[in-house]
């Protein structure tokens, strides 16, 4: 994907883009008790990283984002399955989930639980496959 | 029973499968990898049948959600017994792909989809709740999707087109039964709408719901007149991948048929068993006359699919315990045998340069073992005893006569005649005759693809001579498919 | 209002299957994308409709819409977006090997 000259698209993609993650960021911690989770917060982050190489081009955002998006798919695959399995060492059925409320320094009493590893693991794959898809299918044509 | 028992043999396939996904660049060290995961699987699954053996029915309420709620796994003998058959037909594939596949197709990821495929097969054999077993056709279909599209081919890609498009079609018309069914009973627990149908005595509503179930499962089993689709995208992939598809994925569908017109929809029998029977009749003999049409032997062993799969239906449709005994022993057989055959297909053209019947002969100087071998696979196929596919159309057709069946019988033997006479075809045109001084063997890539055959045809003729053995699990499964409420019992009573 | 949403599914399917039917490539995987949407509607009115209700039970809450279908379409909705992009790149990759996206053209000869 080549860069595009547009001024408008280039400035707007800088705050959008940060905009994007953030709120994707927020969709994903939110998930498990209000809608969001890690469907779409991997979604609107992979949308986030396609705007930003619609508007600079792959070479830049390669740069800024070394990541390879194949890799990602088998880790989020990885770590749900082994979240799921880990109900194992407690003698409890596959895909047991457990929560408990903890005090995070700064943060105050928050409630974590074992679903938001499993998102993770979602949240990984979903990311991995739509960049792997759309970069497969935009680097056809150079 | 309750134990996580029920879930290993879908995840480690799954690690395996993501594990090998991390080094998929690392082809030698992959390759060995894999055959170790794979004996492990295999072992893991022979265990899990043993325990079920003794023990009974083992279910697992995934999440600790209670089972009407919940996703539940219920292992009964019938769905062991398959992954087991499951697991070692992927041994004998995977100790056999790295002399058949290209390496780069190996690095794309081969593997990682190969123990997918498992992943979903064992999945739809284990699953006791109908949207979940959708979830595990649409892990296998993907799975296969990527399988049949490897190495990007232009017949391929054109083949697979059609392949994915039938069946995604079929997976949108199985959401829509799943939605009617839940509309109507409120549920999509097997064991719980097996209930419920039982006490409004399956009205007119769910008897249709229940033949839309069974077109959806009847695509994927290639049933007639459903097949269309089968025999060309399955003779385009590697020999491995075709071995797979036919050992797994049409046995998936009649799995699914067996599970649910053995448990839920069972009480209208004059209507759907009636419908199978005549479905069968024909399935047989469309099938039996596409593998005389052609001269591909890729195609042959394709067309060959779907008889067997008629001989299965009929079974069913005849609903007996001999018939359901037969319709099981035959399944097993013809998992093992299909792939044995497509493997040897493949190491047949391998050799030879083209699956074209008609440029090969002599061929058993220089492959002895593997004409032989193909020579006891069309006993085992058409049913010549002492080979194990006699004994489940024995069973089958005393079924038929026990309950009068008489002219499917008769049309089953006919079209058994005429699978014999396929698969001879390639024996007497390909193997026999003077020795063509043209062909040059690689010994060593040979004697590598015969093994793996041989494996798998062991174990079919152990299956045939060694019956005595095997019968009465095979018995305790329909006595089991007989009876819904052990089924439902075993999912509910803890 | 399930009548409704009933002849709607009914028309997206409809609609569907008229694409599906077509010859040219794209037109065909646009009719699996409105078949599998006609398909998500359809399980989200099997499970009756209801108007704001919560879909979870909790505490005090004595009214509340049915859980499952939306679980369903859910995973259905996953299942169908890989099978769209997964069709999308196949049936990209087919027509430019093959030099056509015409179905009639894809058909393939009798001895291969």
């Amino acid at each position: 994907m080549h860069g595009t000259n547009d001024l408008i698209l280039r400035t707007a993609t800088v705050l959008i883009s940060f905009i994007l993650f953030a709120f994707s960021i927020y969709l994903f911690l939110a998930g498990h008790n209000a809608p969001g989770g890690g469907f779409v917060g991997g979604l609107m982050t992979a949308s986030a990283i396609v705007l930003m190489y619609m508007a600079y081009g792959e070479r830049a955002v390669s740069k800024i984002i070394p990541v390879n998006y194949r890799f990602l798919i088998p880790t989020g695959l990885l770590i749900a399955l082994l979240t799921g399995a880990g109900s194992f060492a407690f003698g409890e059925p596959f895909l047991n989930q457990t929560f408990g409320h903890f005090h995070i320094p700064l943060l105050g009493d928050k409630e974590l639980a074992t679903a938001l590893l499993f998102d993770l693991g979602v949240y990984l794959t979903v990311v991995g496959i739509t960049m792997t898809i759309i970069l497969s299918i935009a680097g056809d044509r150079e | 029973m309750m134990s996580n028992l029920a879930v290993l043999p879908i995840i480690i396939p799954l690690v395996s499968g993501i594990l090998l996904a991390f080094f998929h660049t690392k082809t030698p060290f992959v390759r060995h990898a894999a055959k170790l995961l794979s004996v492990i699987s295999t072992g893991v699954a022979a265990y899990v049948f043993y325990y079920v053996l003794q023990n009974g029915t083992v279910t697992l309420e995934t999440g600790g959600w209670e089972a009407p709620y919940g996703i539940v796994l219920v292992a009964d003998l019938l769905a062991v017994t398959l992954v087991l058959t499951t697991n070692i037909i992927g041994l004998a594939c995977i100790f056999y792909a790295p002399h058949s596949l290209t390496e780069q197709k190996e690095k794309f990821y081969f593997y990682t989809f190969f123990f997918l495929l498992i992943t979903g097969v064992s999945g739809a054999f284990l699953t006791g709740d109908l949207f979940n077993l959708f979830v595990f056709f649409e892990v296998l279909l993907m799975a296969s999707y990527a399988l049949i599209t490897l190495g990007g081919e232009k017949v391929q890609l054109r083949e697979s087109i059609k392949y994915v498009l039938v069946n995604l079609f079929s997976s949108i018309v199985f959401v829509t039964t799943v939605a009617f069914l839940y509309s109507v009973l409120g549920t999509v627990n097997m064991a719980q709408m097996a209930e419920r149908v039982q006490e409004v005595e399956q009205q007119g509503i769910l008897t249709t719901i229940g033949i839309l179930l069974f077109f959806v499962f009847a695509t994927k089993a290639a049933l007639f007149p459903l097949y269309y689709w089968l025999p060309k995208p399955y003779t385009v992939p590697n020999p491995v991948v075709s071995a797979m598809f036919a050992a797994l994925l049409t046995k998936v569908g009649v799995y699914s048929i067996i599970r649910m017109f053995t448990l839920v929809f069972v009480h209208k029998m004059e209507v759907t068993h009636e419908l199978f029977i005549w479905i069968a009749g024909f399935t047989l003999v469309f099938g039996a006359i596409g593998a005389l049409s052609t001269n591909n032997i890729k195609l042959v062993i394709a067309y060959n699919i779907i008889p067997a799969v008629g001989f299965m239906v009929m079974g069913v449709g005849i609903y007996n315990q001999t018939a359901l005994s037969g319709s099981v022993y035959y399944m097993i057989s013809d998992m093992i045998i299909k792939a044995a055959l497509f493997l040897l297909a493949g190491a047949v053209a391998h050799v030879v340069g083209t699956p074209d019947l008609r440029k090969m002969k002599g061929l058993i100087h220089q492959l002895p073992l593997l004409g032989w071998l193909l020579f006891i696979s069309a006993f085992v196929l058409a049913g010549v005893p002492p080979f194990s596919g006699f004994i489940g159309k024995l069973m089958i057709m005393q079924g038929g006569f026990a309950d009068g069946e008489i002219a499917i019988v008769i049309i089953g033997l006919l079209s058994s005649l005429l699978i014999l006479y396929s698969i001879m075809k390639i024996f007497v045109r390909g193997f026999w005759g003077e020795k063509d001084e043209s062909i040059t063997i690689d010994k060593k890539t040979v004697t590598a693809l015969t093994w793996p055959v041989a494996f798998l045809v062991f174990f079919t003729v152990l299956l045939g001579i060694g019956a005595e053995m095997f019968y009465p699990v095979v018995d305790d499964i329909s006595n089991q498919l007989m009876n819904p409420e052990i089924y439902i019992d075993s999912v509910f009573k803890e | 209002m399930e009548i409704i949403m009933s002849v709607v599914a009914g028309i997206l399917f409809a609609a569907g299957i008229y694409n599906l039917l077509q010859k040219q490539l794209l037109r065909i995987v646009i009719g699996t994308v409105i078949l599998s949407n006609g398909a998500h509607l359809f399980i989200l009115t099997m499970g009756k409709l209801k108007r704001g209700a919560p879909p979870v039970l909790e505490y005090g809450v004595s009214e509340y819409a049915d859980p499952l279908p939306q679980a369903l379409i859910l995973t259905s909705i996953v299942i169908s977006f890989g099978l769209t992009s997964l069709l999308l790149v196949l049936s990209y990759r087919a027509a430019q090997e093959n030099n056509t996206d015409n179905m009639e053209k894809l058909r393939g000869n009798h001895d291969e």
